[in-house]
């Protein structure tokens, strides 16, 4: 089986404290640090499972600046067999339509059975494996946790919804997934890991290799953009309780016995 | 001015709480707007479900077939994508069948797409200004959205405050528009979520842990403050991710609806899927290192700790 596995770098939300710049422009980029989106790293998992289970290849691509090289050696470190990268000035600024656009225009240079993404990203916006698969006219499932692949022409998969419970549905080949995260326990990846695929050549595309015309993608062609970046005037909300670790525990069992917390 | 629908979710007939919300972010986009109801369905439970949208909005088109007894988001889109002006802004609950259903069919009907919106400012010309989040709800974003050609949204569960007042709409069946709904996605059955050891739902006090207790190793200590305050333990999704509580154990849209009188949120940022499982107001504790966790702006008392030093300490004091 043929797997493309499309995964983004993104600011690690588990890690950074996320500041909006003085200007609302954007957040403040200097200190962050990035990884692979966490959705992305169980698709990853997931197609090389697929693939050890049932033979084919893995292929990860994303679209970024030559930062982004980093996720895609990553997941080769993983285990995925290529990596392809799509760079050009003319992405800038692109919507999930645009990317969505690239995505499919190296997924029509290849001949992909499953092609798989992160449920969301950065932008929890969850919107370019569904785009892409009604361009290309691909059967499509979100929120995927489960996949069987058997030998047949259908697969099998899962998906999380309200409660905890999971839909099962069948599904023709080719087809796109978006994977939801604890589908499964993405392996580690060490230092030495990343080393041995430092060397591999990961190819670059641009739009005139991907015959994109400028107007397609971008800032553009974006229907949607973002103006800028704010804090929102909130409530109260929480009383924050000072003083020493000692005397917010005197507060806290205060307030606990008074609201029936503890018995 | 563009025609405004809103997709009603439903579940045997009966109308989610999503669909008065729509019909308020439906007048945020035009107060003076013709808003139509799609309702889609089998037998009596979509009779059923356009009573229901019928209180809430003027028109309700019914949509009425077999293989739309169970929702497709593959069928639905064929569907919507038949039936639906080019040039109409759509309104999708972003639940887990609006993820599935409307990225693809902005794509179908050549619409602009905004995704997750939790607030609408107002339409400037064609160009509509809404609110979204981003990183995990620790940034909001002012998005213009270019409805010239269309467009489809899904909004946010429980961004929108419904308003009183019924109306009494009329319902048209528009079954026999319906062409080919064909999908190469079949449903086959739905799994319910299994039942744990304990039950998170019926549960006082929780001891909820995320993130912030970083090692499989360090549940124990959550275990042992859970004891020593009479509470059950509970978590968020990534404790569940990463396998070192069951699913059972799970807060939130895709885990538990709990309602207890106390909830402490130790290491949980607090996201709205989390959020979306905690009904009831209950009384919540947040601790978090990071002062700047959107779950201080929905806690009743914060302390801004570590809870690997702050559990222990308060399991101390507390035996």
């Amino acid at each position: 089986m043929e797997i493309l596995v499309c995964v983004k770098r993104v600011p690690d939300t588990a890690e950074n404290e996320i500041e909006i710049k003085g200007d609302g422009t954007d957040i403040e980029r200097d200190d962050l640090v990035y990884s692979v989106n966490e959705w992305d790293n169980y698709a990853t998992e997931e197609a090389i499972q697929i693939r050890d289970n049932v033979g084919g290849s893995v292929t990860v691509v994303t679209v970024g600046d030559d930062e982004a090289e980093e996720v895609l050696r990553r997941q080769m470190a993983m285990g995925a067999d290529k990596g392809i990268l799509l760079s050009d000035d003319a992405f800038e600024g692109s919507d999930g339509r645009g990317i969505a656009t690239i995505l499919k225009a190296i997924v029509k240079k290849g001949s992909y059975d499953l092609i798989l993404t992160g449920a969301q990203a950065d932008d929890g916006a969850a919107q370019v494996g569904g785009m892409l698969a009604a361009m290309l006219d691909l059967p499509y499932a979100s929120l995927v946790n489960k996949v069987d692949v058997g030998s047949g022409k259908t697969i099998k998969v899962g998906r999380e919804i309200e409660g905890g419970n999971q839909e099962m549905s069948e599904i023709e080949l080719p087809c796109v997934l978006s994977i939801q995260t604890g589908i499964n326990e993405p392996r580690y990846v060490g230092i030495r890991g990343i080393r041995k695929v430092a060397s591999v050549e990961i190819p670059t595309h641009g739009a005139g290799d991907l015959g994109l015309s400028a107007d397609s993608v971008g800032t553009g062609a974006a229907r949607v953009k973002r103006v800028d970046y704010f804090t929102p005037e909130m409530g109260a909300g929480a009383e924050i309780l000072e003083g020493s670790i000692e005397e917010k525990i005197d507060k806290l069992i205060e307030l606990l016995k008074a609201k029936g917390g503890l018995k | 001015m563009a025609q405004i629908f809103a997709y009603i979710a439903h579940k045997g007939g009966v109308v989610d709480d999503s669909a008065a919300e729509l019909a308020v972010a439906a007048r945020k986009i035009d107060a003076a707007a013709e808003v139509t109801a799609i309702v889609t369905g089998s037998g009596g439970d979509v009779d059923k479900a356009c009573e229901g949208a019928a209180k809430l909005y003027a028109q309700v088109w019914k949509f009425n077939h077999a293989d739309l007894a169970y929702p497709n988001a593959e069928i639905v889109r064929k569907l919507l994508t038949d039936v639906l002006p080019k040039d109409g802004i759509v309104l999708i609950p972003h639940d887990t069948f609006g993820m599935d259903l409307a990225p693809g069919l902005a794509i179908k009907l050549d619409s602009a797409y905004a995704p997750d919106v939790v607030g609408i400012d107002g339409m400037d010309g064609a160009v509509m200004k809404v609110v979204r989040q981003e990183f995990a709800g620790m940034a909001h974003a002012h998005v213009t959205c270019d409805t010239a050609a269309g467009a489809v949204l899904t909004l946010r569960p429980g961004s929108f405050q419904p308003e009183n007042g019924a109306v009494s709409g009329s319902v048209t069946d528009k079954s026999g528009d319906i062409g080919d709904i064909t999908a190469k996605r079949r449903f086959l059955e739905v799994v319910e979520a299994e039942t744990g050891d304990v039950d998170i739902t019926k549960a006082d006090v929780l001891v909820s842990v995320g993130r912030g207790i970083e090692d499989q190793d360090n549940i124990g200590i959550a275990e042992e403050l859970a004891e020593a305050m009479g509470a059950v333990v509970s978590c968020s999704r990534p404790i569940v991710d990463a396998k070192w509580l069951e699913k059972s154990r799970q807060v939130g849209t895709s885990g538990k609806t709990v309602k207890p009188k106390v909830y402490m949120a130790l290491g949980i940022s607090g996201s709205f899927q989390h959020l979306g499982g905690l009904k009831g107001s209950p009384f919540i504790v947040a601790v978090n290192k990071n002062p700047k966790a959107p779950i201080f702006q929905v806690a009743d008392v914060g302390i801004v700790e570590d809870i690997l030093e702050f559990m222990p300490a308060l399991t101390e004091k507390l035996s």
